[in-house]
């Protein structure tokens, strides 16, 4: 601490030239001198930073209509709410206030199908674009800049856009349903998969790629027979992870209109169902939970495959 | 020598590989059932996906058709004259994310500590807290804002609520995590000298955290701006809000507009808080 601060080049007074030589300790007021002009440029860079903060917070709390009596008014109203969508379970008659609270277990498994499908769907049709846009875009694979930028932007362009702008649009194109939320969430996943595939195509070892050109391989072999039995393992565990995110972003999708588990739960907020919401919602926890640990399970597996 | 292999006669380096390496040519009868059935379930699963999600080939291409339609209309993008509205929407977006990435921060601390093994030894306490903060986490903070457009009514504080609300559970499971990694060295050194507890939080825990606290809370906020500008589409105010009425009024040039500004925004944020990180937590010389 003391030794970072200070110059470790000094004038020796005897001879005059600048040399190194470890600080004089003794010299007690330019040590003073030093610690207390640390002391306040940081003081100085706190209150800085502190008057930008709070200029922010201010800003924001104009800006988003922040108001105290809603907030007093609004926290009751959230409790409220809480114990409004809180099934009346007694211990004498469980199982039928189970079966009341979960009325409409079968459509909404049915739902939660339609949910998981359109999830495992849009990640089937997001990895297959990714593939294709991956190799393109890694900067090792690729030697014509022009076809690896347009790549490289085109991947911006689709995830830089959330999924429910696109649901948003093709909804509009396309009717309700499925097929909109599908597309969405394929065309999102498939720019922020490409970017982590071609990331993965950037680490591998060359000399395979090396060994099929020697062999005279053209591109197309090159990347069939060196680049991709070395990254499937890891473009597998990247699939799985985004099938995780997918399925919970169908069931988010569904808001606007594209199927699914969403559809259902946003009619019955609207509706003000309460004790639906907090079924479907606990439903939904449950599914995701679920998956995400056999998913978990499945990555690793697939992640120790590679190290062994 | 290696000359020598590769002028031996192509057929003579095949019958060396395959002498070798006979797995890779002839698969065992194990494997190759393996995979035949792996492809065949696969393919059964995509069959059944296809079956219930109903796709008619004619809706897809009157889809495709409608979308192409609408895409011409993209471009030019123009704001129509409502470029000050848009702004203003933008900038109740960035002040949604910021405000409600504080709010989390601030509700994420105490409810960190509790979730800490180390600070709170119960382990049933400890099950409790760390599965309500799952619960948490487990809602998007989409249908939170649903939930909060019905508690505080439409408007921007309600995407405030719903971001904290939503952010609270991870950060607290981050900070709770952070507490539970911490060096206790610093705590008892801090300890030895006579300091009392508030002290000991004070000048050997916090200093250890809060760095986590403030780099995670940079990266909620960066991801907070992306979710804030959906939070508008159900009604709580921010840019999304003039997207969607802009999608239903079918004003595309203004939409592929409002578009075009949030990924400005997005990447100005992302700058800047890759800047801010640099400058407080990657420098080594800075301490709290």
């Amino acid at each position: 601490m003391l030794f970072s601060i200070w110059p470790h080049t000094w004038t020796l007074r005897t001879t005059g030239e600048r040399k190194f030589c470890p600080p004089l300790l003794t010299r007690k007021t330019d040590v003073e001198k030093a610690y207390s002009s640390l002391v306040l440029s940081k003081r100085r860079k706190g209150i800085v930073f502190g008057l930008l903060f709070a200029g922010a917070l201010a800003g924001s709390l104009l800006v988003s209509e922040v108001d105290p009596n809603k907030l007093l008014k609004g926290l009751p109203g959230l409790f409220d709410y809480g114990l409004r969508a809180a099934p009346v379970l007694h211990m004498k008659s469980l199982s039928k206030d189970l079966e009341g609270w979960y009325w409409g277990l079968g459509h909404w498994l049915s739902l939660l199908l339609d949910t998981f499908c359109i999830g495992f769907m849009a990640t089937l049709l997001g990895t297959a674009g990714a593939l294709f846009l991956c190799f393109p875009a890694s900067r090792n694979l690729m030697d014509q800049f022009p076809i690896y930028c347009l790549s490289r932007r085109l991947m911006e362009i689709e995830r830089s856009v959330p999924d429910l702008v696109y649901a948003l649009i093709f909804v509009f194109a396309f009717g309700l349903g499925p097929i909109p939320g599908v597309l969405a969430i394929a065309i999102h996943s498939m720019g922020a998969l490409g970017k982590l595939f071609s990331e993965v195509n950037e680490n591998i070892d060359l000399s395979p790629v090396e060994g099929v050109r020697a062999a005279g391989g053209n591109w197309f072999q090159v990347i069939r027979y060196a680049v991709i039995p070395q990254v499937l393992p890891n473009f597998a565990s990247y699939a799985l992870l985004r099938l995780e995110i997918n399925v919970r972003s169908a069931a988010i999708v569904g808001f606007v209109g594209a199927g699914g588990i969403g559809q259902e739960l946003f009619f019955v907020i609207r509706q003000f169902v309460y004790t639906d919401v907090s079924a479907i919602v606990l439903l939904l926890i449950v599914t995701v939970s679920l998956m995400d640990m056999t998913c978990e399970r499945l990555r690793h597996l697939l992640i120790g495959k590679e190290l062994r | 020598m290696i000359t020598s292999e590769i002028a031996a006669p192509y057929d003579e380096v095949l019958s060396d590989a395959k002498h070798r390496f006979p797995e890779v040519f002839h698969p065992g009868l194990h494997k190759r059932i393996c995979r035949v059935a792996g492809w065949v379930l696969f393919v059964a699963w995509v069959a059944f996906c296809l079956f219930r999600m109903e796709p008619s080939i004619p809706c897809l291409w009157q889809g495709i058709g409608r979308l192409g339609w609408l895409f011409q209309f993209l471009f030019p993008p123009s704001h129509g004259g409502y470029l000050a509205e848009f702004s203003y929407a933008l900038l109740e977006t960035v002040s949604m994310a910021f405000l409600g990435t504080f709010l989390a921060c601030i509700a994420a601390v105490p409810l960190g500590f509790l979730g800490a093994r180390n600070v709170i030894g119960n382990p049933g306490v400890h099950f409790g807290v760390r599965r309500f903060f799952d619960f948490i986490r487990g809602i998007d903070t989409l249908i939170w804002a649903l939930v909060f457009i019905n508690v505080v009514g439409l408007g921007p504080f309600a995407g405030v609520m719903a971001i904290a609300a939503g952010d609270m559970g991870m950060l607290a499971k981050l900070f709770a995590e952070a507490i539970e990694n911490m060096d206790a060295h610093q705590a008892e050194g801090v300890l030895s000298t006579g300091a009392k507890r508030v002290q000991v939080i004070c000048f050997g825990i916090l200093p250890q955290i809060l760095p986590v606290l403030l780099s995670n809370a940079l990266y909620f906020f960066e991801s907070n701006t992306r979710s804030a500008t959906i939070l508008g589409v159900v009604g709580a105010g921010g840019i999304g809000m003039q997207l969607a009425d802009r999608i239903r009024i079918n004003n595309w040039d203004e939409v592929s507009f409002i578009v075009g500004m949030i990924l400005v925004t997005v990447a100005a944020i992302d700058w800047l808080s890759r800047v801010i990180r640099m400058r407080v937590i990657k420098n080594p010389e800075y301490r709290f």
